[in-house]
């Protein structure tokens, strides 16, 4: 009988269910909204992650759901029931703490049986699930040691198995890999995924970093100064962001400002001061004709050419002759292994990011320092942004 | 080719940092020691000195150890001492720990000012806390006299309590100071009321600082003589106040012979203290 079978069946199927509901919640400390009007509801069996900058509200979200901190307004549900009265030690959710909080002066074996002694289970059924939950996490055999005898890599397992072993409804994260190294950091991106598929929990992850948010969420908010700024999937974030600041924080973008020209149902031209042709799109936008809109292009979604428009094999086919193509010169290179960041200087003297990917060893085109290129993209690359 | 000399072996150089090694430190070293403690040594040697007056040597003796031994009075002070440092010891570290866990956990309003209050009977000369507790047990709070021991020693134990558990908030304050909040919320988390997480996480942190300041309160008492003098009653006499009245008619041996028990008694239990400690270390280590 392992661990994981043991938490899916406790479950009932059911995999849209909101099994988390934040109802117009906000968090005053002072007079200043650390959350302000939150309303979001995260769905049974999801990895969720809440992305933002430093001070976004983005942990007390989470705190608030553990019970450490209460609510100024609004309700959280779990399951439908209102938590806001329950104590943390009553709450069905449990928590990786970001120092890990590994007690130092118990056993690692202790450490994961506290929260099933503190529920009075049996002896026997301890022993079982600490064994259980040491293999989950592949501990298995290091249940005597003291926390100081781990890695940071290890006392975090711990953490996790501490957590995981009272099978609570929801996991909660909080920047669960900042405190590792790059190398531990990747591997245990890839352990959380498989874990969290494995025993079939909700998890919940708080972090800055959208890289790993993209990496391992199936679903991300994106906050920003108390407020959610969007809710999707990590590819909906980062191709179709819905304002500067998400399509900011989420990856490298290169953001113009201009003016919408043409909206049809399916073509559209903005025109950009930084730009000296114009930005064409295969398709409608919601914006009002005249108004101001920002046009978002990731570095990735530029393609740098030697030879100009009309110069074989220089071709762009699905815009009109003249838009979607600048000109610049190449002002900073920057090579990285896997690919080569280039900064390009336009005409009007704004910088342009693009890279390249380095396909073959030697590189045919060979771009150097101050070269003249020709920058051009896709006319469904650009997201047009609103606000 | 020139055959150089060989270059002497490192290990014979001191290294850059290795000032032990130096003469100028080592002067420095011994000099210190020997100011430290030679006068000890001398009262130490003394005790076994066969002389009634305490200037010569004149042989090697116990008899005044067995003297020291059979002074009932002598002895009764020494078991009034231990008591009273005992007591001391409970009541300082429970009401010092409490404090520093407040002073630590809470905001209030007017807490600098309990801050400041705290470290007072650290501060205040001791001559004045003595007077003070004169004062107090002889007008505000007169302690019952004729109570069977050790009840007689209500008042010392009270004196010494109130200038011992400062010192006790300060170094469990101060060990504090490096707790983890989130071991806190953990043990919450996990179901943990706040008793209990106080007992399974707080506690086991405080720890350290609890056995330094039960030892400091220990000695603090043990060794206390100015408050002790102004609260004690002809009946309750402590070890430093005995030593004192014998001193006042001739340094004999037979106190060098006390000095020396205290002595050794208070080495003893300070290191079993630090024993304690450094197991408690290692247990965590494992």
């Amino acid at each position: 009988m392992s661990y994981s079978q043991d938490a899916v069946s406790s479950q009932s199927p059911a995999p849209d269910k909101a099994i988390i509901r934040f109802e117009g919640v906000t968090k005053r400390f002072g007079r200043l909204a650390a959350v302000d009007d939150v309303t979001l509801d995260i769905r049974e069996g999801e990895f969720f992650a809440l992305l933002g900058p430093s001070g976004c509200g983005k942990t007390t979200l989470l705190r608030m759901l553990a019970g450490f901190e209460i609510p100024s307004e609004g309700r959280i549900l779990i399951d439908g029931v209102d938590i806001a009265s329950l104590p943390p030690n009553k709450r069905p959710v449990n928590m990786v703490f970001q120092s890990y909080a590994v007690f130092p002066h118990m056993k690692v074996s202790d450490n994961i049986a506290y929260g099933l002694r503190m529920d009075r289970v049996a002896g026997e059924e301890i022993r079982r699930r600490v064994d259980d939950a040491l293999e989950l996490v592949k501990l298995s055999g290091l249940g005597e040691r003291m926390p100081d005898q781990l890695s940071g890599g290890q006392r975090q397992r711990v953490a996790l198995a501490r957590a995981l072993v009272k099978r609570p409804r929801v996991l909660l994260l909080d920047e669960p890999l900042s405190a590792l190294d790059a190398k531990l950091r990747d591997q245990m991106r890839a352990e959380l995924t498989s874990l969290q598929k494995k025993v079939g929990i909700t998890f919940i992850m708080v972090t800055h970093d959208q890289d790993e948010a993209l990496a391992i969420a199936t679903r991300c908010a994106v906050m920003n100064r108390g407020m959610l700024a969007q809710v999707a999937t990590p590819s909906d974030l980062y191709e179709f962001p819905n304002s500067r600041f998400v399509a900011d924080f989420v990856g490298s973008v290169n953001m113009f400002e201009g003016v919408l020209e043409r909206d049809e149902q399916n073509e559209a031209v903005v025109r950009c001061a930084d730009l000296s042709a114009p930005v064409y799109l295969d398709h409608g936008v919601t914006g009002a004709r005249g108004s101001t809109v920002w046009v978002a292009l990731r570095p990735e979604k530029i393609e740098m050419h030697k030879r100009g428009p009309g110069q074989q094999p220089f071709k762009m086919e699905d815009a009109p002759q003249g838009a979607n193509v600048v000109a610049g010169e190449i002002r900073d290179i920057v090579y990285l292994g896997s690919e080569t960041n280039y900064e390009v200087e336009l005409e009007g003297g704004r910088r342009v990011k693009t890279f390249r990917s380095n396909l073959t060893r030697y590189d045919q085109e060979d771009f150097v320092q101050d070269e003249p290129v020709w920058l051009a993209w896709h006319a469904c690359s650009p997201a047009v942004l609103l606000s | 080719m020139k055959e150089r000399p060989a270059p002497r072996p490192p290990k014979d150089r001191p290294g850059p940092l290795e000032y032990l090694r130096r003469w100028p430190l080592r002067i420095m070293v011994g000099v210190t020691l020997l100011f430290l403690y030679l006068p000890l040594m001398t009262l130490m040697v003394f005790s076994f000195n066969d002389s009634r007056r305490n200037i010569v040597w004149e042989g090697f003796t116990l008899k005044y150890y067995e003297k020291a031994f059979s002074n009932a009075s002598l002895i009764e002070a020494f078991s009034n001492s231990l008591t009273i440092a005992f007591a001391t010891t409970v009541l300082s570290v429970t009401l010092g720990a409490l404090a520093a866990v407040m002073l630590w956990r809470f905001r209030f309003p007017g807490k600098t000012a309990v801050e400041g209050g705290m470290a007072l009977p650290i501060v205040v000369p001791e001559i004045c806390m003595g007077v003070a507790m004169l004062v107090f047990f002889a007008r505000v709070m007169p302690w019952p006299q004729g109570l069977p021991w050790p009840a007689n020693l209500g008042a010392i134990i009270i004196a010494h309590t109130s200038f011992a558990f400062p010192f006790v908030a300060t170094v469990v304050r101060a060990r504090l100071a490096s707790f983890n909040r989130e071991l806190e919320e953990a043990a919450r988390d996990l179901g943990a009321s706040e008793w209990r997480t106080f007992w399974d996480v707080l506690v086991p942190h405080m720890q350290p600082g609890l056995i330094a300041g039960a030892l400091l309160a220990f000695t603090l008492s043990l060794d206390d003589f100015v408050i002790t003098f102004f609260t004690a009653g002809p009946d309750t006499v402590t070890f430093p106040v005995k030593v004192y009245s014998m001193l006042r008619f001739s340094v004999t041996p037979e106190v060098n012979a006390a000095s020396t028990v205290l002595i050794v008694l208070t080495v003893v239990l300070t290191a079993a203290g630090l024993y304690l400690q450094a197991r408690s270390e290692d247990r965590k280590k494992g």
